[in-house]
């Protein structure tokens, strides 16, 4: 009778750092740490010698320096006189704005269009295809060039507005001005007793929630399908006119007027601006109608023909069948999408819009020299941007995902 | 039967009734009209729209298009070629024909080169074919390795027996490699490692030496004032005394680690040939090819890197960027993958910032920033920069796609190489990436296409590639300013054919590989 002895225990020899798979992983990633140090050594050994070697050093000191160059568009107050910081935090404020308003505008088209690719009709299926293929293929730096110079040379100057027989005229009741400049908006001026109006008007988007709400309880509860469109409708606009009304229209607006070579007043959208939005949106729209577009196909038919046997008319189906199961294939791409709205973004640069690129990678950059730091805080700006858009929407995402078991 | 029913049935067809034609509404194109175009009000409301969309573009576009005046100096002289023959609108497409050169191939490139130029373009079509198609005979593979020195040696010039050098010198050290590994019996190996081991061991020991001594020399640098130095100061000193500490200790280690692969010679071998490789690039390059060009003479006229420019430009950093960024892409995926964390982490840091930040940002490193980190005898040129920065941009992404076809892939999978005995480099190199990378395919090519179009991004750092040229000398020329659509047009008609084309192989390769039964 043999009985199994107790494997020998091994001492440790060197060799099993290289062939026993227990150390061999920590060997090689011993490795590689000493080599990473090595690399940063020889990396940073150089940096030094070079910076030496132009007489210049590391410092964020040029930050807090003034600027001495002017942002044609300022979300918040900022002059020549202030610093290359502030410049910097307007520049930032930019490409938030062009990529907040290119999110939504490119949302709303490549839903649009990725629905109607799949219309029934051929002549919208065909023209939805036509413009996904164009803009899918060509640069977003061509396509952002291409518009601006239609909004530079198609648009009428501020002159064409002049005289007792203008070429060109304002828009909706002579309130926007659409010139090679740039767009002229109405300003809303607060007045006193704004606040009131502004309360009642959140007032009213928290009763039309809550009128929700209620409108889906009746329909779970007691099977009475109460119509909420018009009431919402209602519930949002009527309240607050009336409140403009009896308080003696506290908001008022200032019209854009043309004074001297130039429209005066109202809030100004520059032509760069529209031209980079317009076009980041267009261009990404191709994009996200081609993920809408299969995300709807990858609803399976038996869902479309369960919901119609069920009696749904083709609007519910779309509304309450299709596309919540499609948006849980939609989302992840379109996450990536804003992503790189935000960093197509940067491409300001090429029509003159002074976003985060422009002021601090651009001029400040230029006018001090300090290339290393503008550069590496400028990633840094765009990391945490695109960091935290990605923690958002995953969140987002989260809350979505298909509760499975 | 019809009998059977006689008496309580009046009338009983005994013929079949001969085929009508269907109605005149529900055949052929009227039929396809009414439903695809006329099918209800929202859907005929929608085909008007459409229409009206349509016809407007095209009353808009087409007359521009046709009343197009190809052969004038300048955009005055198309104004006034217009005008003479009472056309309202018309395209200046005189500026394509005036400036064809500098649109494709940039405007300071000899232009008795051009020839150059179209043949590598020519030959990349017949390189590319045998990886693109997998029908065609194998044996064109070789060309395809081929072809990059030759394509080098076409597009910048100089003596071709540079290239063939370089060649020559790859083929040797494979060579080498084949030989230590296979053919050299084990007695005799274990010599050969002895000595490759106790040559690498003393000298990564003594670069591990010089990168403390240039850790020291960094913390000394860095100086002790204010917090963040002084915090930098400590890990370099932190850094450097870990390399000295472990200079000889590594040394020892890896050369002992070379000594001891004898028997299988996996290890001895790849180090053997990556430092002949090594000494042969430094020490017998130049005199090789040198000593052949001055024996049989056989040169191209030379072209500076600075001077590519145009449409080229974009093709070149294109192909390029892309071919070289594929296997980096491969090899950050796996680090992805791998259950080391520090080699994970490396990777995984990597990936997330390339992905954060816009390319713009990392051809503003290319171009003002990386000269800085490079030592300062070295001179690269600024196109060999963004062409770093380019490959490292699309290898994150390409990762991410590999990393995607890496998890689609079923566990049983790897378990299955793993049973069969393989290990990490069979089992990966035989099983897992083949059929990976046969699932991230069209995400590769997507990328690809992304990476061409982005090419464009040059122009904004001042190089002169198509959207550069037609910026710069186009438009500021005083015979071609304010021509836009004409040039944009143009240039997004060359990117679209290509993409186009490229996105088409994409989707027919997709069905090709589809070998899931529907």
């Amino acid at each position: 009778m043999t009985t199994l002895a107790d494997p020998h225990k091994e001492s440790f020899r060197l060799s099993m750092l290289l062939n026993d798979t227990r150390y061999r992983s920590l060997t090689f990633q011993f490795i590689a740490l000493v080599a990473i140090i090595a690399t940063m050594a020889f990396i940073g050994g150089n940096l030094v010698r070079n910076l030496a070697e132009a007489g210049l050093n590391i410092s964020y000191d040029f930050l807090g320096a003034q600027a001495g160059y002017d942002i044609n568009q300022r979300p918040i107050s900022y002059d020549s006189q202030d610093t290359h910081g502030r410049a910097a935090m307007v520049g930032l404020l930019n490409t938030l704005i062009v990529a907040f308003l290119g999110c939504i505008t490119a949302t709303i088209i490549g839903v649009v269009a990725g629905v109607l690719r799949l219309s029934p009709n051929w002549l919208v299926r065909k023209i939805m295809a036509f413009y996904v293929e164009i803009f899918r293929n060509v640069p977003v730096l061509i396509w952002i060039l291409i518009i601006f110079s239609i909004m530079i040379n198609a648009a009428p100057a501020p002159n064409a507005f002049r005289g007792d027989e203008p070429t060109a005229s304002m828009w909706l009741f002579d309130s926007i001005a659409v010139t090679n400049r740039g767009v002229y908006l109405p300003k809303p001026i607060w007045g006193s007793g704004s606040l009131l109006v502004v309360g009642v008007f959140i007032a009213s988007i928290i009763g039309i929630f809550l009128f929700r709400r209620y409108a889906r309880k009746q329909l779970f509860d007691h099977g009475r399908l109460i119509p909420t469109f018009w009431p919402s409708l209602a519930l949002l606009f009527i309240p607050v006119i009336l409140a403009q009304l009896v308080l003696g229209t506290p908001i008022s607006l200032e019209y854009p007027a043309l004074k001297g070579f130039n429209f005066r007043g109202g809030i100004t959208i520059l032509g760069s601006l529209i031209a980079l939005w317009f076009a980041l949106s267009i261009y990404t729209g191709a994009f996200i109608a081609e993920n809408v577009r299969a995300g709807i196909l990858a609803v399976s038919k038996g869902q479309t023909e369960a919901a119609a046997a069920l009696g749904l008319r083709p609007g519910r189906i779309m509304n309450l069948v299709v596309l919540p199961q499609a948006l849980r294939v939609i989302i992840p791409p379109l996450i990536s999408q804003y992503l790189n709205i935000t960093k197509n973004s940067s491409l300001a640069i090429a029509v003159g819009y002074m976003d985060l690129t422009g002021t601090l990678g651009g001029i400040t950059l230029l006018q001090t020299g300090r290339a290393i730091e503008s550069v590496l805080l400028l990633m840094l700006f765009y990391l945490i941007i695109s960091l935290s858009i990605s923690f958002i929407m995953n969140i987002y995402n989260n809350t979505m995902k298909l509760q499975e078991r | 039967m019809s009998d059977t029913h006689a008496q309580s049935v009046a009338f009983v067809r005994e013929t079949e009734i001969p085929q009508s034609p269907p109605p005149a509404l529900e055949a052929g194109a009227v039929k396809w009209v009414r439903e695809n175009l006329f099918s209800g009000v929202f859907n005929t409301v929608l085909t008007l729209l459409a229409l009206y969309v349509v016809v407007r573009f095209a009353i808009f576009v087409f007359p521009w298009f046709y009343n197009g005046v190809w052969e004038a100096s300048s955009r005055k002289e198309c104004i006034d070629i217009l005008r003479e023959a009472g056309k309202g609108t018309g395209a200046c497409f005189a500026v394509l024909v005036d400036r064809w050169d500098h649109l494709v191939f940039g405007f300071k490139y000899p232009p008795e080169g051009y020839w150059r130029i179209l043949l590598a373009f020519l030959l990349l079509l017949v390189a590319a074919a045998p990886a693109l198609f997998s029908s065609l005979p194998r044996k064109l593979l070789m060309f395809t390795a081929f072809y990059p020195f030759l394509a080098f040696w076409l597009i910048w010039g100089g003596s071709l027996w540079l290239p063939l050098t370089i060649l020559g010198l790859i083929i040797a050290t494979m060579l080498v490699f084949r030989l230590i590994s296979s053919q050299i019996p084990v007695n005799n190996r274990q010599i050969v490692s002895g000595v490759i081991g106790v040559i690498c061991g003393a000298g990564l020991a003594y670069l591990l030496f010089i990168g403390a001594q240039e850790l020291v020399f960094i913390a000394n640098s860095v100086g002790t004032e204010g917090v963040i130095s002084q915090v930098a100061y400590g890990v370099f000193w932190i850094m450097a005394i870990f390399t000295f500490v472990f200079c000889v200790p590594m040394g020892i280690f890896v050369g002992y680690a070379i000594y001891n692969s004898y028997e299988d010679g996996g290890l001895v071998s790849i180090v053997a040939s990556l430092l002949f490789g090594y000494l042969a690039f430094v020490y017998l390059l130049s005199p090789i090819w040198m000593a052949l060009n001055s024996i049989i003479p056989i040169e191209l006229q030379a072209v500076a890197s600075r001077d590519m420019g145009g449409f080229m430009l974009n093709m070149l950093l294109g192909t390029i960027c892309v071919s070289l960024s594929i296997p980096l892409g491969i090899l950050l995926a796996l680090g992805r993958q791998s259950p080391m964390p520090l080699i994970k982490g490396v990777c995984v840091v990597f990936i997330e910032f390339i992905r954060g930040v816009p390319l713009i940002t990392l051809l503003f490193v290319a171009n003002v920033m990386l000269a800085y980190f490079l030592p300062p005898s070295s001179n690269f040129d600024l196109i060999l920069r963004v062409i770093i920065m380019i490959t490292l941009f699309s290898a994150a992404y390409i990762a991410e796609v590999i990393r995607g076809g890496l998890a689609a892939l079923p566990k049983g999978q790897y378990e299955a190489a793993d049973s069969l005995g393989l290990d990490y480099g069979q089992a990966t190199r035989l099983i897992i990436l083949p059929q990976a990378l046969k699932i991230s395919i069209p995400g590769i090519v997507n990328i690809a296409v992304g990476l061409f179009k982005d090419t464009t991004l040059i122009s904004i750092i001042s190089m002169f590639d198509l959207v550069g040229m037609i910026r710069g000398p186009i438009q500021n020329s005083t015979e071609w300013t304010s021509v836009y659509w004409e040039v944009y047009g143009f240039g997004a008609l060359l990117f679209f054919v290509v993409c186009y084309s490229i996105s088409q192989y994409s989707q027919w390769l997709e069905r090709q590989l589809n070998t899931s039964h529907h």
